[in-house]
């Protein structure tokens, strides 16, 4: 009989999660026993209490390669510079979060997400200046579900972090204080679909399982080394598991909820979804395809030649033709997602750095480019509408070269951070042989400049209307992240040398 | 020859080009602040370089003739493979007689700025202009390759587009630079392609390496450079077929007009020729051609001058023709090069104070410049007259004046060579005297025909004594450079000098050429100083007409360069938009028109979506499964 023994387990190496997910817990009591007046502060104070104590302690450790908890995680270079980077979006998202000056009303989020919109519920909430604070509690939840989701070794605790990030994100999508019914619908649509894509992630694992007879990654690995035969099993199962995580990253096909939830989401969610969603996606992706399923490798990197064309060339072309700015950054995102992929096809440590240091750039291009985004404004709220962006660079020089400099990054246009790292990434690429995926991409990425540039010239050659919106004063919150990822962005363009030699040293990820 | 290192006073040589540029960058990227001190500023630079130039004068002189090239590197520019070229000067004594015209005849027209510009709200631009073209001047007779030579070069021209088009909010100066720096540019591609020429021939543009290995390339080779040198020449010096900016580049302040395109800049052609003087002594086509040109442009510039009355138009025509005596001089080969760098520095002394005084008489008269409304003039700008007058006699070539000597040699080393050559040179100087008696008689006798509002007054003091100084430059700088300077023995290990005996004594030719440039002056004084000067210009003969048009050189210039680009620009402007634009917006087309279908897919509806995902799962499961199969 087999008695059971308790797993190892490294504490300390998982110390940031854990961190993370006891200020969630805390946070929880907060909401249950603390009045309502000091509820916001004290919720801040726990916010970025444990993303700045989980940074310092991720620092600490960053030397360590560890597969711990009974092989459920591996902190290795990469989970430790995608967690890094994770908590550094998350504390910039989190300073998007508590920005209260923009909005008469007060922050972006509905004062009783549970109130009917249009209600006279949710005029009383409004008039009695209710701020709710869950937001903070599940904010701390989607980033415990982030740091777990890199580190992931096995295919269930990919599955629980998956979870764990995905229904925070689901609940604060739908918050919006503005234009609630749009957000709600948002919700709900995302929810839904990534119920789906769950469910395909799930039953993949299963089928993988069927055939390993185990779900440690490790172990499914030794396993396609050893066996030969019920090929489809593993297949069919591998290619389950990828949906799940192509829905999250929002590559096509599985990408038609980025822009309703991209448009419909409180604008800080919107960016700080955009950016860390994608390095927690993305991370987990890698070690699944590098670390569990290398030995499919002629496989799978088909499906992601496919599916990183299909995204690069649907993502550009119809951000062509949108009119609002954050639907026109959601489909940008879908085909980044594709640039990305074009790096993660090559299975090579160049291939892995590239990934890294564009998971890098872009989230702070993202942060701060939905930054922007909240600060433009008339008098029905945010002014999203393209219309609404032209001549001001007349009427806010600032801010609109701020934005141009995210928009030149996401284009790829030297000085800034985008040139090199879709350099990189296209390098890389060609050491590994594939010019011709380059050569769909670079041709992508011409047709992606269009929309971007697009953006820049409505802002700087057209005149101010009477439509033309306005930029709020924001309060230092948004102003020190913007600040912060305009400064990146830039520095990262000239100087990208050291952030290239840290994620070089990262190396592979471990078994 | 020997290249000296460069020592004691003559390692302070990248001090003569840093300084005014260093004065150059002070004026123009300080702003506003320096416009009370500025002009003292620019004033000051260019003297104290002109002090230097005299010091390192005083120091060559002690030199043994073989030691006198000296060699100075600043820092390695260029290496790209074997190809390397430095940032190094070089003073020999060709350089030397050049950084003394510029910075010398530059500082007192600085000075001379100070009086005239004193008004002018731009003044401290115009400093920093007048600056940046010193510093490039001298870079460009102070490098010891072609491609820094070329850096100067590009230099003064752009110093000088910036100054013609000084007054830009007038129309006529913004199209004058704008033309002088288009003809320039037609030059400058036969500089630079002499220059990659020469790379590819030698492996080098040093001076010293294309120089020492001349002779080792073909006579078509060699040739070849001499065009292209000429080219570049032609289009600086403003010889013919690229005269035509000249006359228009009058637009820019006066002290522009004396200093750049008068007395230094527009001389860097026959610098360029006299320094590449190897090349031309073993290609006999190409010292021929210049020749050619040259006697052209003698008497363009000389038929010009007759017939226009705008004052500084007539010594623009008149600087062309003197520039072709110099280009003659040069294409006549060792028997000239000495005097053609002789006549370039009277000239450039005498022609500056010409400029300069009849800037005074402008000054004077309201800034009109129709020689048609002076008259009279000696009376009431007595330091302006006599002054005038020491350039008009050093002009026309009258001894002991500076321009006979100078001129005198050019046309003797012309009958060295061919008889007809030396009849055409005299016959020019006959109407040097001419149109130079035409402009004194015009404006300084005769009876008053000034405008009602204009009281003409003698010039301020720091206006005058420059022109003071010129005017002793040119009485005496002749003399001196020929009897107490040995200009001949000072230039010749540089430029070589040899002559060939005429089959007459020398002094029948001076006699000769005398004889006719005192007629040429006579039929000037009858016709314009005994006579009355109608105010409004009589029809004249065909000639006249012609002259007046600058000789049709614009109408040529249109037919046969700008109508063909104009259709040229036109045809491709017609390709750009149907071929190139049809392209481009066809694509675009298709791209908005897929965009526009694509975006059909995103309905709104969750089953659709939902719907797209099971699509996609059997895409990414089908391609699994078949590729394995």
């Amino acid at each position: 009989m087999n008695t059971f023994s308790a797993p190892e387990i490294d504490y300390s190496a998982i110390a940031p999660i854990l961190i993370i997910f006891v200020a969630a817990l805390v946070s929880v009591m907060v909401e249950a026993f603390i009045p309502r007046a000091s509820r916001r502060f004290i919720q801040m104070l726990i916010t970025y209490g444990a993303i700045i104590s989980a940074g310092f302690w991720l620092f600490t450790i960053r030397d360590t390669r560890v597969i711990t908890a009974g092989g459920s995680l591996a902190i290795d270079g990469p989970a430790i510079m995608m967690q890094g980077t994770i908590l550094v979006l998350a504390l910039l998202g989190a300073m998007l979060i508590s920005e209260r000056s923009l909005d008469s009303l007060g922050d972006s989020f509905a004062p009783r997400a549970s109130a009917l919109p249009g209600s006279v519920d949710e005029r009383e909430f409004t008039s009695r200046g209710f701020t709710q604070t869950e937001i903070w509690t599940l904010f701390l939840f989607a980033v415990t579900g982030m740091l777990s989701f890199v580190a992931a070794n096995d295919l269930l605790f990919m599955f629980i972090a998956l979870e764990i990030m995905s229904l925070p994100l689901y609940l604060m999508v739908g918050m919006a204080r503005r234009r609630r019914l749009l957000s709600q619908e948002a919700a709900l649509k995302y929810f839904v679909l990534g119920a789906f894509a769950s469910a395909f992630f799930i039953f993949g694992a299963a089928l993988v399982y069927g055939y390993a007879g185990t779900i440690s990654l490790p172990g499914i690995s030794d396993a396609l080394s050893v066996k030969t035969g019920e090929g489809a099993l593993v297949l069919i199962g591998l290619g389950m598991l990828l949906i799940g995580l192509f829905f999250k990253i929002g590559a096509v096909p599985f990408h038609q909820w980025t822009p309703d939830v991209y448009q419909g989401a409180p604008t800080p969610i919107t960016g700080f979804m955009g950016a860390a969603v994608k390095v927690a996606a993305f991370g987990a992706l890698m070690r699944l395809l590098y670390v569990g399923f290398s030995g499919l490798r002629w496989d799978w990197e088909i499906i992601v030649w496919i599916v990183a064309i299909l995204s690069m060339l649907v993502g550009s072309l119809i951000a062509i033709t949108q009119s609002d700015i954050k639907r026109m950054l959601a489909y940008s995102a879908v085909a980044q997602s594709g640039f990305i992929l074009v790096g993660v096809a090559t299975a090579t440590a160049a291939g892995i750095a590239a990934v890294l240091f564009y998971l890098i750039a872009y989230g702070f291009v993202t942060i701060g480019a939905f930054a922007v985004v909240s600060m433009v404004r008339d008098a029905s709220g945010e002014a999203t509408h393209l219309s609404k962006w032209a001549g001001l660079g007349k009427k806010s020089p600032m801010v609109a070269t701020v934005f141009s400099i995210f928009l030149l990054s996401l284009a790829g246009i030297p000085l800034t951070s985008g040139f090199v790292i879709k350099f990189s990434v296209f390098a890389a690429a060609i050491t590994a042989g594939q010019t011709w995926l380059v050569i769909v991409a670079v041709a992508a990425s011409v047709v992606a400049a269009f929309f971007y540039v697009r953006v820049i010239v409505v802002m700087f050659f057209s005149a101010p209307t009477e439509n033309t919106a306005s930029v709020a004063i924001p309060s230092a919150f948004t102003t020190i992240a913007l600040a912060a990822s305009a400064t990146i962005t830039v520095v990262l363009g000239v100087i990208p040398q050291p952030v290239i030699e840290m994620v070089a040293n990262a190396g592979i990820f471990i078994r | 020859m020997t290249v000296m290192p460069a020592e004691g006073i003559f390692s302070l040589m990248w001090l003569l080009i840093a300084l005014p540029l260093a004065g150059a960058a002070i004026l123009l990227f300080t702003g506003r602040r320096s416009n009370s001190w500025g002009p003292y500023l620019g004033v000051l630079t260019v003297t104290a370089s002109a002090v230097l130039g005299v010091l390192m004068l005083i120091n060559m002189m002690d030199l043994p003739a073989e030691e006198r090239t000296i060699s100075q590197v600043a820092y390695q520019w260029v290496f790209v493979g074997d190809f390397s070229v430095d940032l190094a000067f070089q003073l020999d004594q060709l350089s030397m007689v050049f950084v003394l015209l510029i910075t010398i005849v530059g500082a007192l027209i600085h000075i001379y700025s100070l009086g005239y510009m004193s008004h002018d709200p731009d003044r401290r631009k115009f400093f920093g202009y007048l600056n940046l073209f010193v510093a490039a001047m001298l870079l460009l007779v102070l490098a010891n390759n072609y491609l820094l030579l070329y850096v100067g070069w590009e230099g003064v021209g752009l110093a000088s587009y910036l100054l013609i088009s000084f007054w830009q909010y007038k129309p006529s100066a913004a199209a004058a630079g704008k033309k002088a720096f288009i003809i320039n540019r037609v030059g400058d591609v036969g500089l630079s392609l002499a220059i990659m020429l020469m790379f590819v021939t030698f492996g080098s543009v040093n001076f010293s390496d294309v120089f020492g290995s001349a002779t080792n390339a073909s006579e078509g080779t060699l040739t070849a450079l001499g065009l292209l040198l000429l080219l570049a020449a032609a289009g600086k010096s403003a010889q013919f077929p690229l005269q035509a900016w000249l006359l228009d580049a009058m637009e820019g302040p006066t002290p522009v007009s004396a200093l750049i395109h008068a007395a230094t800049m527009v001389t860097a052609g026959v610098y360029l020729i006299a320094r590449s003087n190897v090349i031309y002594n073993n290609a006999e086509i190409a010292a021929t051609v210049v020749v050619i040109v040259a006697l052209i442009t003698v008497f363009m510039g000389a038929i010009i001058g007759s017939a226009k009355d705008d004052i500084k138009k007539a010594l623009a025509g008149s600087t062309m023709s003197q520039i072709g005596y110099m280009m003659l001089a040069v294409g006549l080969g060792p028997i000239g090069y000495v005097f053609a760098i002789f006549h370039l520095l009277t000239h450039g002394v005498f022609k500056a104070g010409l400029f300069l005084g009849a800037g005074s008489v402008m000054h004077g008269m309201n800034d009109d410049v129709n020689m048609r409304r002076y008259g009279a003039l000696r009376g009431v700008m007595v330091i302006t007259f006599i002054t005038f007058m020491a350039g008009y006699l050093a002009i026309i070539g009258i001894p002991p004046f500076s321009g006979f000597w100078s001129k005198d040699e050019i046309i003797h080393a012309a009958f060295e060579q061919n008889l007809f050559i030396g009849l055409a040179a005299v016959a020019a100087a006959g109407i040097t005297g001419f149109y130079m008696t035409r402009m004194i008689a015009m404006t300084f006798f005769g009876k008053k025909r000034w405008e009602d509002d204009v009281h003409p007054h003698e010039s301020p003091k720091v206006m005058t004594i420059p022109l003071i100084v010129l005017a002793l430059g040119s009485t005496f700088l002749g003399m001196a450079l020929l009897f107490w300077g040995d200009i001949e023995s000072w230039l010749e290990p540089v430029v070589g000098f040899e002559s060939e005996p005429t089959p007459l004594p020398s002094s029948v030719y001076i006699v000769f050429t005398l004889v006719v440039v005192i007629i040429g002056a006579i039929i000037g004084w009858i016709s314009y100083g005994r006579r009355e000067v109608p105010e409004v210009a009589p029809a004249g003969n065909w000639l006249t007409r012609a002259a007046r048009k600058d000789l049709y050189g614009d109408a040529v210039n249109h037919a046969l360069v700008v109508a063909p680009t104009n259709y040229a620009a036109r045809l491709l402007v017609w390709f750009d938009n149907k071929a190139v634009d049809g392209f481009v917006n066809g694509s675009a087309a298709v791209v908005g028109g897929l965009s526009g279908r694509m975006r059909r897919t995103q309905s709104g509806f969750i089953r659709t979506y939902a719907l797209s995902m099971v699509g996609g799962a059997v895409l990414v499961i089908a391609a699994l499964v078949l590729v394995r199969i």
